[in-house]
Parts: structure tokens; C-alpha cells; sequence
């Protein structure tokens, strides 16, 4: 067994562990977090697939972005935890059959008349393939166009999730600056007549 | 060396736990969206796997599209519940049925 057989099946067998720990465990911060193990295992997949930019990125923008909101959120909310398990036990005879079906079914489709081994593994490129240099060779030529609307894409979520979020409270004191510049000297001061007085004595 | 099918049933059976998670967590909403990270990691993972046996980039590339829309989806979905909390109190999908006719 060589070297990238038993990387391969070593973190294909943590990934599905800690996938199946995400499904079924109760604390959904314990969920998030066998989801971040689940990611990290399924970039040193890639690895194995000479996809090095994309395990990077997921890494990177998973592990370190998306999976902090999950634990935000989580973490931000109060969740009653008894009444979410409430027919965990009901479904799982259901969930279990479709799941076991479906594997079934792939397992059959792809070990079958598939005929993946028609298809060798292409050697392993020399030292000097760089993946990221090739992937942005075609990401900025061919596929520029979709890389501006995924770039929109983004924007789009970023603005939307901050308005979904934003909100006024009644009680907070906001500044009006136009109402602030506006104001006249005869809006605040108020100038009053008086007759002089006569200092007592003894003071 | 690994075959191609060895990655596509690892896909497979991915795509197959997020669908139990999809079936036993139907109440909490925050480990519903991870299981639809967990279905989108999945395909991914396929078309990692085909891009390299066939060396061809363009499925690295779909990846790469797949990611951000749901990087985008997931910071959306997590404001909507975090909207959803601040109204109701609670995530539970039982609660949230004030559309029903």
C-alpha cells in the first residue's frame, strides 16, 4: 500500500466519521464542530487529487469563515435543546432506509458496468505543475464572465445578511446630523430682560 | 493506485449521511444548513475527483463556483435565523408556520 493509498484511506475514514458525528450528535457545537474535522479531512482528499488550490481555499474560506459564523450563531442563540430531539428516534428508521438505499444504489452503479477502470490515474504531474497557476489560466480567460457574477454573487450576500440584521431598536438615541446643522440660534437661546439687581449685603 | 470509483463512492456515501441528517435533525434549523454544507461537500467531492482523472480543469473550476455560492448561502440562511430567533424565540421549523393557510 503506498503512501497516497493510505492518506487517502485514512481521511476518507475520518471524514466519514466525523460526518456521521455532525448528523447525529446533540449539541450543534460539537456538530460544528465535526463539521470543521469533516472539511479539514476532505482538503487533505484533494490533496491526493492534485487539487491543491481548491483544498486551500476550503480551509481557508470554510474552516475559517463560514464555520466561525456557524459557531457564532450558534453560540449567539438559545436553543432549547430537549424539544429539538423530539422525534430524533422517529425518523431515523425512515433516514436509515432512504440513506442505505441510495449508497446501495451508487455502490451498484459504480462498482458495476461503470467502468472506471477504464479510466487510469494520470500520472502525478513533476515538481514545477503549479494547480493554482493552470486554475487561473482557465478561471480568468474562459470562465471570466461567470467570476464576475460569482464576484455579484457575493455582494448580494453580504448586503442582504446585513440587512436582515440590521435593526432599530426604539429605545436607542440616534444623532439627526441634518437636524443638528439646521438648527438656528433662535431655536435654543432665549434671551430674557431683567431689571439689574441690588447685591445684598452680607454676601 | 486508487480508483476513480473508490472517490465516487466516498462521495456517495457523504451525500447519503447528510441525507439521514437532513431526515433525523428536521427540527433544528442550524444542523439542517450543515448538512447541506455537508451535501454540497459532497458533489464537490466528485467533481474534484473526475476533473483530476480526466485532467481536465474545468471541474476544479465548477468547484470553485460551488464554494462561493455557498459561502453566500450559508451567511444568508444564518441571518435569516438569526432574524427568525429575534421574532419567535426559537428555531424549531415546528414553530415557524405562520404561512400555513
Amino acid at each position: 500500500m503506498s503512501f497516497t493509498q493510505l492518506t487517502f484511506y485514512f481521511f476518507a475514514a475520518v471524514l466519514v466519521f466525523a460526518a456521521t458525528m455532525v448528523v447525529t450528535i446533540r449539541n450543534p457545537v460539537k456538530a460544528a464542530l465535526f463539521l470543521v474535522l469533516a472539511f479539514f479531512s476532505a482538503a487533505c482528499v484533494w490533496m491526493t487529487l492534485e487539487a491543491e488550490f481548491l483544498a486551500i481555499v476550503l480551509v481557508l474560506v470554510y474552516v475559517g469563515a463560514v464555520m466561525v459564523l456557524f459557531l457564532f450563531v450558534v453560540m449567539m442563540l438559545d436553543i432549547n435543546l430537549a424539544r429539538m430531539q423530539e422525534g430524533f428516534t422517529r425518523y431515523l428508521p425512515v433516514g436509515a432506509l432512504v440513506a442505505a438505499l441510495l449508497v446501495v444504489e451508487l455502490v451498484l452503479v459504480l462498482g458495476g458496468s461503470f467502468g472506471s477502470e477504464q479510466l487510469p490515474r494520470p500520472a502525478a504531474q513533476g515538481a514545477d505543475y503549479s494547480n493554482t497557476r493552470e486554475l487561473g489560466g482557465v478561471l480568468y480567460t474562459t470562465y471570466v464572465y461567470p467570476f464576475e457574477i460569482a464576484a455579484v454573487i457575493l455582494l448580494v450576500a453580504i448586503i442582504a445578511a446585513i440587512v436582515l440584521t440590521l435593526r432599530k431598536r426604539p429605545d436607542t438615541k440616534y444623532q439627526d446630523p441634518a437636524k443638528q446643522i439646521s438648527v438656528r440660534k433662535e431655536d435654543r437661546v432665549r434671551l430674557v430682560k431683567m431689571p439689574a439687581e441690588r447685591r445684598r449685603q452680607g454676601d | 493506485m486508487i480508483p476513480l470509483s473508490h472517490y465516487l463512492i466516498l462521495g456517495a456515501i457523504l451525500f447519503a449521511l447528510s441525507m439521514v441528517g437532513i431526515f433525523l435533525n428536521r427540527k433544528n434549523v442550524v444542523i439542517l444548513l450543515m448538512a447541506i454544507e455537508l451535501l454540497l461537500l459532497a458533489v464537490n467531492m466528485n467533481f474534484v475527483a473526475f476533473s483530476h482523472y480526466l485532467q481536465d480543469l474545468s471541474g476544479q473550476v465548477f468547484v470553485f463556483f460551488i464554494l462561493t455560492v455557498a459561502a453566500a448561502e450559508s451567511a444568508i440562511g444564518l441571518a435569516i435565523i438569526i432574524v427568525l430567533f429575534r421574532s419567535r424565540r426559537s428555531i424549531n421549523v415546528e414553530d415557524l408556520d405562520s404561512l400555513k393557510g
